[in-house]
């Protein structure tokens, strides 16, 4: 799971307790600045800003993550009933808002709705490779928006590939990565998994998985390509 | 389970809009049996299996125990490609278990991953790859000859139209369901065709044969075509075979293959070929299991008679293909007496238990037979030392019953109701007066 970027710094412990609770993995920011140094490499997954006792850091907190490039997926402002107006005029700063004192079951469920629906921490994974789409949450395959039927097993080299592109692996690594210890059939079991995945992606599309000879197999295109 | 493939299987069938699940098992017989369950159920079934009563199915329960549970597998899990789009439908193939949770010993594919099981203790993985045959003949009618498809008259389209349609659209459902197709085209035998398969581990294989023949029916039913893998249906032309390609891997080791001998076959391919060899008598009962399967099994058609190897000669019961230079992965056997009519789980475990023995006790492969042995009589053959394969079923029922291999490998029970079933085919078919005697015997005794 990604990890959530909260303000401010400590953030306040029914809040902490709130995210630990639901299993969000988050940090705690006293600024922007901050925030951008210690931004984990696949970045912040989403902002969840409390505005109830300093509004005016935690607005410039907001706009900054927002301007950035690529902007912050989805943020939630905390605000007091009598803030309700400072909502005005600032919609693009965040996509849904929670009354403090936050109710911990209604903040839950607004995060979860959230990152469900716009990105982020609990949102479905995508895995894109040209026209190859697989859908992590709902273990669907598509290619070129034709929905792939596999088996279990197909669908989980495919995704192991898809999320390792332009990296050769020996059917031994594949063997112990995709299929672990409880496997039948040995390492042989890779090309007949990989040749049926050809022949259902289609003669088009087969070549994404590609034969590195007397090796194992690659993903897409090498780095110095084929 | 699994928790991830029963969360996969359960997310699959929701988005793919599946509204009902098929359970498929496989009898003593190797006739595949299906029940529906509706996804609200399947759940549940993944989880602690189905009940059913067992008694209803050839060879699988007494009526005294007869509840036996069918637990999905769900690796098998796949929507059947030939359903619409609207309402999908999905299939799984089960192990059959008792009602306490043990292997259910009446079950084909338990027996076969039993017999899987101990090839895995000596590092062994079996993989097969079959050539299965057939015909497509009109839709049979009780007494009458059957009508081949080739045969002008019967069909309004071009004969060659019809039935290379059907091979090509029974090629893409079957790779749409994880069978991979070496290669398809029309035998010997006018209406004959072949489809060869890619080689596989064993389970996943028999799996693959008993959905091959269901599609090989079901896309031919639809053109208003039957499709038979009965062995011999014409007398005169070619009968139909599964002619089984075996090899063992050890890791990704290829272990028949050795680079420095004459025929780049190592010393437990030999073995294992002698293994074939000294018991080849004793299983042909499981890999040849109807009356009609012994007409095939005659001279002159290139089906096997003799119980021998060869690399080139196809009139012997294993033909050694010689593969292309340094493909050591494709070193393999060819075991050539069985019929695509037999239970491809029962089969591959006699086929694995018989080469097995031959690893296990060191059998000597004796000398490849030269020349083509439908030419020579049966005295030559005796001094080579060459037998030859039972020639009827209950020649066959005769030398398995003796068989403590076989029986090792199938488990006492199913054994003896193999025997049992397989007597009674032939009793039934002993008593039946045929069209050969009357026209031989009725004027002239």
């Amino acid at each position: 799971m990604e990890t959530l970027v909260v303000f401010p710094n400590p953030a306040p412990p029914e809040l902490a307790r709130t995210l630990d609770l639901a299993g969000y993995r988050w940090k705690a920011m006293g600024s922007a600045d901050e925030a951008t140094r210690n931004e984990p490499p696949e970045g912040w997954s989403g902002a969840v800003v409390m505005a109830d006792t300093d509004p005016e850091a935690a607005w410039a907190f907001s706009r900054a993550l927002r301007k950035r490039e690529p902007s912050i997926g989805s943020l939630i402002v905390l605000i007091s009933g009598a803030q309700l107006e400072d909502l005005a005029l600032r919609d693009e700063l965040f996509d849904d808002f929670c009354l403090t004192p936050f109710h911990p079951r209604e903040l839950e469920a607004r995060l979860k709705h959230l990152f469900w629906d716009r990105g982020g921490g609990a949102r479905p994974e995508m895995v894109d490779y040209g026209p190859l789409s697989l859908n992590l949450e709902t273990y669907q395959a598509s290619i070129a928006n034709t929905p792939l039927d596999l088996t279990y097993m197909e669908y989980e080299l495919l995704k192991f590939l898809a999320q390792n592109p332009g990296k050769v692996f020996t059917r031994e690594m594949l063997l112990s990565r995709v299929w672990g210890y409880d496997y039948y059939g040995g390492a042989r079991t890779v090309d007949v998994h990989i040749r049926r995945l050809r022949a259902k992606m289609g003669e088009e599309h087969a070549n994404l998985i590609q034969t590195v000879r007397s090796v194992g197999y690659r993903f897409g295109q090498g780095r110095w390509g084929t | 389970m699994n928790e991830q493939q029963r969360n996969y299987v359960m997310r699959t069938v929701e988005e793919r809009g599946v509204r009902l699940v098929r359970l498929w098992f496989t009898d003593v017989l190797g006739v595949l049996k299906s029940f529906a369950i509706s996804p609200a159920e399947l759940e549940n079934a993944l989880e602690d299996g189905m009940t059913f009563d067992g008694s209803s199915i050839d060879g699988f329960s007494r009526v005294q125990e007869s509840d036996v549970l069918a637990v999905p597998d769900a690796t098998t899990f796949e929507v059947l490609p030939w359903g619409d789009g609207k309402a999908a439908e999905a299939r799984v193939f089960c192990d059959i278990h008792n009602l306490d949770g043990t292997p259910f010993d009446g079950d084909p594919r338990q027996v076969l991953r039993r017999n899987l099981e101990a090839a895995r203790k000596h590092g062994f993985d079996f993989f097969v790859a079959p050539d299965v045959e057939f015909f497509y003949v009109a839709p049979p009618v009780k007494g009458q000859a059957p009508q081949l498809l080739d045969e002008a008259g019967f069909f309004d389209l071009t004969t060659n139209d019809v039935s290379s349609n059907l091979r090509k659209q029974t090629i893409r459902t079957l790779e749409a369901m994880s069978i991979p197709v070496g290669g398809s085209f029309h035998e010997d035998a006018p209406s004959q065709h072949e489809i060869d398969l890619r080689h596989t581990d064993a389970l996943t294989m028999a799996d693959s044969v008993m959905t091959l023949r269901l599609i090989v029916k079901e896309v031919a039913a639809a053109q208003g075509v039957h499709a038979t893998f009965m062995p011999k249906p014409l007398e005169g032309v070619q009968g139909s075979g599964m002619h089984l390609h075996m090899s063992l891997f050890r890791g990704e080791e290829n272990a028949f293959y050795d680079a420095d001998d004459a025929y780049n076959l190592s010393e437990v391919a030999k073995r294992f070929m002698a293994g074939l060899l000294v018991h080849a008598a004793e299983i042909t009962a499981v890999t040849n299991q109807t009356v009609n399967s012994y007409k095939r099994l005659v001279p002159g058609f290139e089906a096997p008679v003799h119980i021998s190897w060869a690399r080139n000669n196809r009139s012997g019961l294993i033909r050694v293909p010689i593969p292309k230079r340094g493909k050591s992965m494709s070193t393999r056997i060819e075991y050539r007496s069985p019929d695509a009519a037999c239970n491809p789980y029962l089969a591959f475990s006699v086929l694995l238990a018989a080469g097995l023995r031959g690893i296990e006790r060191g059998y000597e492969l004796p000398a490849e037979a030269g020349a083509n042995l439908f030419e020579m009589s049966d005295v030559q053959l005796a001094a080579l030392g060459i037998d030859q394969l039972p020639q009827s079923l209950s020649d066959a029922l005769r030398v398995m019953e003796s068989s403590e291999l076989v029986a090792d490998a199938l488990g006492d029970r199913l054994f003896g109701w193999f025997l049992r079933n397989k007597r009674r085919e032939w009793r039934d078919y002993k008593t039946h007066v045929s069209a050969f005697e009357l026209d031989r015997y009725l004027r002239a005794l």
